[in-house]
């Protein structure tokens, strides 16, 4: 299967995420954020980084790309989008997700392990875990604090939308003192129809042993998976 | 005509404000006792060609709806608007 790799100016970790879809036996496009073609890629992903410097807000100015224009119309008709980091940010800064992603209430950029509790199995990215498994996941950030209204927060949370949630290494609930403070813990989310996830922590960087943790190649697996199976995936609702 | 807008955009009332509360902190180190709360935002210079004040203010509004501020966490004013001589 062939994952697109968006790259904007400042992007950071295009190559890692190209590198862990290689490890995964599948092939990486590099997609240029001037371009509009996705050129037949069945799983966009948006990686970490600084798009365009950041400058205004994360993700602000990405989200004007033409490769978004692009995105935002393969994301409507189903595609698979994946947001990581930087591109979680740009997600909600395009309206694809809601919500938004600020400064980490620490005030520190934190690089470092973290612990994430699968909360939904049945979305492409994460129907290869099992309910509540603990992946071990490094954040490398400086906002990535999830806020939304308490209405909104109420809707993910019903709906089966919130992906993943920071927990302790012991699978025990943090309570607010997560890596960023994001409001209910939460280190990921998925659009209505669940073809589109937005994470903060960086799975593209523990797809090896040496590199202390594998668990986020098994998301690259169940993407690749899915694709395999049924052919370019098509959303059907995560319910 | 010339304008040069000032925009504040500064996060809503209910959205935490970490900058604000360490920039409290420290006034309130420096012996500002008075201090209760800080807020931090920004403060955006635009200058423009418009054909009156009206059109000005309707071209920053569209500005800051559009990608000044994130209308899920913020919110803006246009502070000031004011016409300046064109640059030689």
């Amino acid at each position: 299967m062939r994952f697109g790799v968006a790259v904007f100016p400042g992007t950071w970790s295009d190559r890692d995420c190209a590198h862990a879809v290689e490890l995964a036996g599948h092939e990486p496009v590099m997609l240029w954020h001037k371009e509009h073609d996705l050129r037949g890629v069945d799983c966009v992903i948006l990686p970490g980084g600084f798009s365009y410097g950041d400058y205004l807000r994360c993700g602000a100015v990405a989200r004007f790309a033409p490769l978004m224009e692009s995105v935002s119309a393969f994301a409507a008709r189903g595609g698979l989008v994946w947001g990581i980091c930087n591109g979680f940010q740009i997600l909600c800064e395009a309206h694809l997700l809601p919500g938004a992603l600020t400064r980490n209430a620490s005030l520190q950029f934190r690089c470092e392990p973290s612990w994430l509790r699968v909360e939904n199995t049945d979305s492409p990215f994460t129907s290869g875990c099992a309910p509540r498994d603990i992946l071990e996941i490094p954040v490398s950030h400086g906002e990535g604090r999830y806020v939304a209204g308490i209405d909104v927060l109420d809707m993910l949370e019903a709906s089966g939308r919130v992906a993943f949630r920071y927990v302790n290494r012991d699978g025990s609930a943090v309570g607010g003192e997560s890596p960023n403070g994001s409001m209910r813990d939460i280190a990921g989310i998925l659009n209505k129809e669940g073809n589109v996830l937005g994470m903060m922590p960086h799975p593209e960087r523990a797809c090896e042993p040496l590199l202390g943790s594998a668990d986020g190649m098994r998301l690259f697996q169940c993407v690749a998976a899915l694709v395999g199976e049924h052919g370019v995936f098509s959303s059907a609702g995560i319910r | 005509m010339t304008f040069v807008a000032d925009v504040v955009v500064s996060l809503k009332p209910v959205v935490n404000d970490p900058q604000g509360i360490t920039v409290r902190d420290g006034l309130l180190r420096l012996g500002f006792a008075g201090v209760s709360s800080v807020r931090v935002g920004k403060h955006i210079q635009i200058e423009m060609e418009a054909e009156d004040e009206a059109a000005a203010t309707a071209v920053v509004a569209e500005m800051c709806e559009r990608l000044l501020r994130n209308p899920v966490i913020e919110d803006y004013r246009i502070d000031a608007l004011r016409t300046v001589a064109a640059s030689a």
